[in-house]
């Protein structure tokens, strides 16, 4: 509990957030690398994803290989690569995007097969091209469950991210693997209620993004007439008894 | 003209939706494929627009063989109208309606306006063009539905069921609503259904499927109620069991009071020369059922 109160003691200092290694600064790069590694695979996996969901190939060969790499232990690819490419950010950069690749993936060809297959088959039927159905129909309706995926791998890329600073690199590691070092216990737990804080904050914004989405009258689940309608609607069922 | 050519269709784990089919549907007129579930009817309507590809024999459309030419660009010359309408959930009405007009190029704006005319054709109120479809009723939608297949002012419409997941009341209006239309522009139509009604409301011609396409009979909604040669034709249009059987009897003022098969009163034909009262085959009980 003295540990507990003291970190938040000292997470209430002007200290602990100013300077070139201060928490701010920490925040940021971590914050930096979570996006980095967020585009990145976003980047590769978000196009195969919607790939294999619109083709329906290669689905099998997809669940394996993300099966595959979620059991991957983070720590010992890190390791793995750093020894090839020495410390600096390539090794834990390669390591978050191997890491958020399998959820963005399944979140896009999840998204894509979401989509109801009456929709597109009627799509293709007025004559839309493949590449049509894919970006006017898939895409736009199957938005919600893809980025249920990218809110997932964020989530899991922030909370690991501090294994940057294991291989030299920065972010919230650093104060996180110092404190751990020098049995500054209050450091280390100040540096991981930052890393809490980013997390809620980052998850937060997407399900913001979520919930506009779902305020779309066309994307939200159950169909629902405008207001003034659902009120006359209910009325009548009141008194016709239906 | 639409002219099917001995098409048949194998789908490639041996199943045979279609095993042989010949038909020819003069422009402007409308052919009705009827038949139950599995008849390969759909089938048969899917290989004009190229949704479905014939393993054997050709489809032709004015004479040209349509398997040379471009699916996407067919498909965006011919209306299509389907069950449960297709319509897309996260576009509003009016650019539901808009879809192939875009596809091929028209402005927005234009579309759109092409859009509100084809909403008065169908006879749907124009403040719903701005709605969402899910926000519409499942009859509004079919229209929604109808003036989408006729956006882009194709020759032909395939129509697909269309009023198969509306009630019975709505059905009926939407069918008079199409063959008014249908009246106004002299579209090529081949409609697909089960319902025997329907059929004898649209067809100009009917063609009864029995399972793998196989024709049980065609002819005019005349012709084919006449025909009672066929088992299967007359089980299917319910001339065997008399469900479509009428009988008349003669009222106190002269005039015939018509009853089908129940017995259900369906009305009066007035009677010119008050001849004298026929057998009553209705009785008073009956009717009162």
């Amino acid at each position: 509990m003295n540990n507990v109160m003291e970190a938040l003691t000292w997470l209430f200092t002007a200290d602990a957030w100013t300077g070139s290694g201060g928490l701010w600064v920490r925040a940021m790069e971590h914050l930096g690398y979570t996006l980095l590694a967020l585009g990145i695979s976003a980047a590769v996996a978000l196009p195969l994803g919607l790939l294999i969901g619109h083709t329906g190939r290669g689905r099998g060969a997809a669940v394996l290989a993300t099966g595959a790499a979620r059991a991957l232990p983070t720590l010992g690819l890190l390791t793995l690569v750093a020894l090839f490419t020495g410390i600096g950010l390539t090794a834990p950069m390669a390591a978050l995007v191997i890491l958020a690749a399998p959820s963005v993936l399944a979140g896009a060809y999840a998204g894509i097969e979401s989509v109801n297959p009456a929709t597109v088959d009627a799509a293709r039927a007025q004559g839309m091209n493949g590449w049509q159905v894919l970006t006017l129909v898939e895409i736009p309706l199957g938005l919600p469950l893809i980025l249920s995926g990218l809110r997932l791998a964020a989530l899991q890329v922030i909370a690991t991210a501090t294994l940057a600073a294991y291989v030299g690199a920065g972010g919230l590691g650093r104060p996180l693997f110092l404190g751990l070092q020098t049995y500054d216990y209050p450091t280390m737990l100040g540096a991981s209620i930052v890393v809490i804080l980013l997390a809620i904050l980052v998850d937060a914004v997407f399900g913001l993004g979520q919930r506009v989405l779902r305020r779309l009258p066309g994307l939200a689940g159950p169909q629902r007439a405008p207001r003034a309608e659902r009120r006359r609607t209910a009325r009548r069922a009141v008194t016709t008894g239906h | 003209m639409i002219e099917f050519r001995q098409v048949g269709k194998t789908y490639p784990d041996g199943t045979t939706a279609v095993e042989e089919f010949s038909l020819t549907v003069p422009s402007h007129s409308t052919a009705v494929l009827l038949g139950s579930s599995g008849c390969g009817k759909t089938t048969l309507l899917r290989m004009v627009n190229r949704m479905v590809e014939p393993s054997t024999g050709s489809v032709l459309i004015d004479e040209e063989d349509i398997s040379g030419v471009e699916p996407v660009a067919l498909r965006r010359r011919i209306g299509y109208v389907m069950q449960h309408s297709g319509l897309l959930p996260h576009r509003r009405v009016i650019d539901n309606i808009a879809t192939v007009p875009r596809l091929n190029g028209a402005s927005r704006a234009d579309a759109r306006k092409r859009g509100y005319e084809l909403m008065e054709i169908v006879g749907l109120d124009a403040k719903l063009g701005l709605r969402y479809p899910g926000q519409l009723s499942g009859g509004q939608q079919q229209r929604v539905g109808v003036a989408r297949g006729l956006a882009s002012d194709p020759n032909i419409l395939l129509m697909d069921e269309p009023f198969g997941a509306v009630d019975p009341l709505v059905r009926v209006e939407l069918q008079r609503e199409l063959a008014r239309v249908q009246e106004e522009l002299k579209k090529t139509i081949i409609f697909v259904t089960h319902d025997i009604d329907e059929a004898l409301t649209l067809g100009d011609q009917i063609v009864v499927l029995k399972t793998g396409g196989a024709v049980a009979a065609s002819g005019t909604p005349a012709e084919l109620l006449a025909n009672r040669q066929d088992e299967f034709v007359s089980r299917f249009l319910g001339l065997d069991s008399g469900a479509r059987s009428l009988s008349a009897e003669k009222t106190d003022d002269g005039e015939l009071l018509i009853s089908d098969a129940q017995g259900r009163p369906l009305g009066v034909v007035h009677d010119q020369d008050r001849g004298p009262a026929r057998d009553s085959q209705v009785h008073p009980q009956d009717q009162a059922r």
